[in-house]
């Protein structure tokens, strides 16, 4: 029992940063149409700036993680400006490699900046233990995953109630339509972008916490996002979400239940990614268009 | 208020769809155009509210001038906030947000100040609206989606509202409901009206006046009055013959008339 807790509390607290880097996928997706696989890299870059503000250059760490979490949202503009706006239109295919071809870019500029061998990182989350329901659990997991429950609580409100919020959705849905009513489509995309960035970067900066340490492993995350989105519907935010959640606990379980040397916590993923891909294409919670009968 | 000098419209660089159109539209006035499949006049309003652009189409030549200032160069985005507003054929609804949202959406040009007047003025003209105010804008009739869509154009308080094919799909009671909400809010609110229309007996009840084109070009143009009587109209957009009646089918030679216009 205290072993099925643990394990399922640290798949959740995995879930939730895997969901929140998610999202950032679905929204770009959402909002243009481009499958980005340059996600994992946002989160690696968001990890080094904030290693970078507050290890190299010693500013306050709350301090440090702001500008961080702002310039990453500005570097996700400009890749959105320079990089993707001069895609519009062309095949799908096409946008995809530019965004593979980016994310090795952008994998080799941390590369380049910060090395390959690890950087033991400052780890801002208490690192102390508490016991539920008799299993030890990270107090820095609860924290993760409080904090993108509340990130989540925030988006959720933006869509809702904000003026941008609403016009991310109308772009969503029907992008001349909105366009009709003066709806600016690339100041939506412009903000998808930066949104991605910054959960990205959040969900970076609580691995980087998690584990003590950052370095291109942190970027493999990305990767999961797939798993994550085909689970979930590629264009649902609450499919991010939930299917952050099944897997991360997924992964936990296979993980601590099955033989180590199967290795089955990297896997499990992938293999509901082909079982979703094979039984329901559009995921659990993706669109189908509503039809009036 | 809205004058179209020669225009020419050119689709992916070859295709010539608009052909030195022009016309002009008074303010304060319900202007009909109408015509058939494919005759332009679709692309007659985009070409107004700048929404070519995504179709890759273009206006080569001629001008539009809105109250005096040339607007075919303009993005889309300037000429909401310059006060046209286009109404798009289908309704276009956005389907997954909630009707209030989608007025929301509609009034994303204006400052937020007056959004409460707005939405009661929208809930005025359409009550069905408020009684749905929460739905899912997907699962409205299509009469209602036709309401939202007029709703969403007044909550961006234009001067000119540009209509296409408001009737499409919808039952004549609703059809002949909304002709009147269109007839109110132009004499209530002053709103200029650009109609596009393939029911032309029912466009020329409700306009001041009408143009008619055809391949790209207006080939006739008047008060609904005069355009009522002109033998053409009669014939080709009435359906009625030279005594008034229905038209028959029986009558073997009609399809040997020719419009007097095309020659």
């Amino acid at each position: 029992m205290d072993r099925f807790v643990q394990l399922a509390l640290s798949g959740i607290a995995n879930g939730a940063i895997l969901a929140l880097v998610a999202l950032g996928f679905v929204l770009i997706y959402k909002s243009s149409d481009v499958i980005n696989f340059a996600q994992g890299e946002l989160l690696l870059i968001g990890a080094y700036l904030t290693y970078a503000m507050v290890e190299q250059f010693g500013i306050w760490w709350p301090a440090g993680v702001v500008f961080a979490v702002i310039l990453s949202a500005v570097i996700g503009v400009l890749i959105e400006q320079l990089v993707l706006r001069p895609m519009i239109g062309e095949p799908t295919i096409s946008v995809i490699m530019v965004t593979i071809g980016l994310s090795s870019l952008l994998r080799a500029i941390t590369g380049a900046i910060w090395g390959v061998t690890p950087r033991p990182a400052p780890q801002f989350l208490p690192t102390d233990t508490v016991t539920i329901l008799g299993a030890n659990v990270g107090v820095d997991r609860l924290w993760a995953f409080g904090l993108a429950i509340a990130l989540f609580g925030i988006l959720t409100l933006f869509f809702r109630y904000s003026r941008e919020g609403i016009a991310m959705r109308a772009v969503a849905d029907d992008q001349q339509a909105a366009l009709s009513m003066g709806i600016s489509v690339k100041k939506v995309w412009a903000v998808a972008w930066a949104i991605a960035a910054i959960t990205a970067t959040v969900g970076g900066i609580l691995l980087m916490s998690i584990f003590g340490g950052v370095s291109g492993t942190i970027g493999r995350v990305g990767l999961l996002v797939f798993p994550v989105v085909i689970l979930g519907g590629l264009d649902s935010i609450p499919g991010a979400i939930i299917g952050g959640l099944i897997i991360g606990l997924l992964q936990s379980f296979a993980g601590g239940y099955l033989p180590p040397e199967w290795g089955m916590g990297e896997v499990m993923p992938f293999i509901i990614l082909l079982f979703i891909l094979l039984v329901r294409p559009y995921g659990l919670f993706g669109q189908r268009i509503i039809e009036r009968v | 208020m809205l004058t179209l000098n020669n225009i020419e419209v050119i689709y992916n660089d070859v295709v010539l769809v608009l052909k030195g159109l022009s016309l002009e539209v008074p303010a304060g006035r319900i202007v009909a155009l109408l015509g058939s499949n494919g005759a332009g006049k679709s692309t007659t309003l985009k070409a107004i509210s700048g929404l070519l652009k995504p179709e890759n189409g273009e206006v080569t030549d001629g001008e539009i001038l809105f109250q005096g200032q040339p607007i075919h160069k303009k993005d889309a985005a300037e000429i909401v906030r310059m006060g046209i507003f286009q109404v798009m054929e289908g309704r276009r609804v956005f389907e997954h947000l909630t009707v209030e949202e989608n007025l929301r959406a509609g009034a994303y040009t204006q400052s937020g100040r007056h959004f409460a007047g707005d939405l009661t003025l929208v809930y005025d003209y359409f009550p069905r609206l408020k009684e749905r105010r929460n739905q899912v804008a997907g699962f409205l009739s299509g009469g209602e989606q036709q309401m939202l869509a007029i709703g969403r154009a007044l909550m961006a308080h234009p001067k000119l509202i540009m209509l296409d094919e408001p009737s499409l799909g919808l039952a004549p009671l609703l059809v002949a409901e909304i002709f009147e909400i269109i007839r109110r809010i132009n004499r209530e609110q002053g709103t200029t009206i650009l109609l596009v229309e393939q029911n032309a007996r029912l466009a020329l009840e409700a306009a001041h006046y009408a143009y008619i084109m055809e391949n790209g070009r207006i080939v006739l143009e008047g008060s609904p009055d005069d355009l009522k009587d002109n033998a053409d109209v009669r014939e080709f957009y009435l359906g009625l013959n030279e005594i008034g009646s229905r038209k028959s089918y029986r009558e073997v030679k009609h399809y040997k008339r020719r419009k007097r216009w095309l020659s």
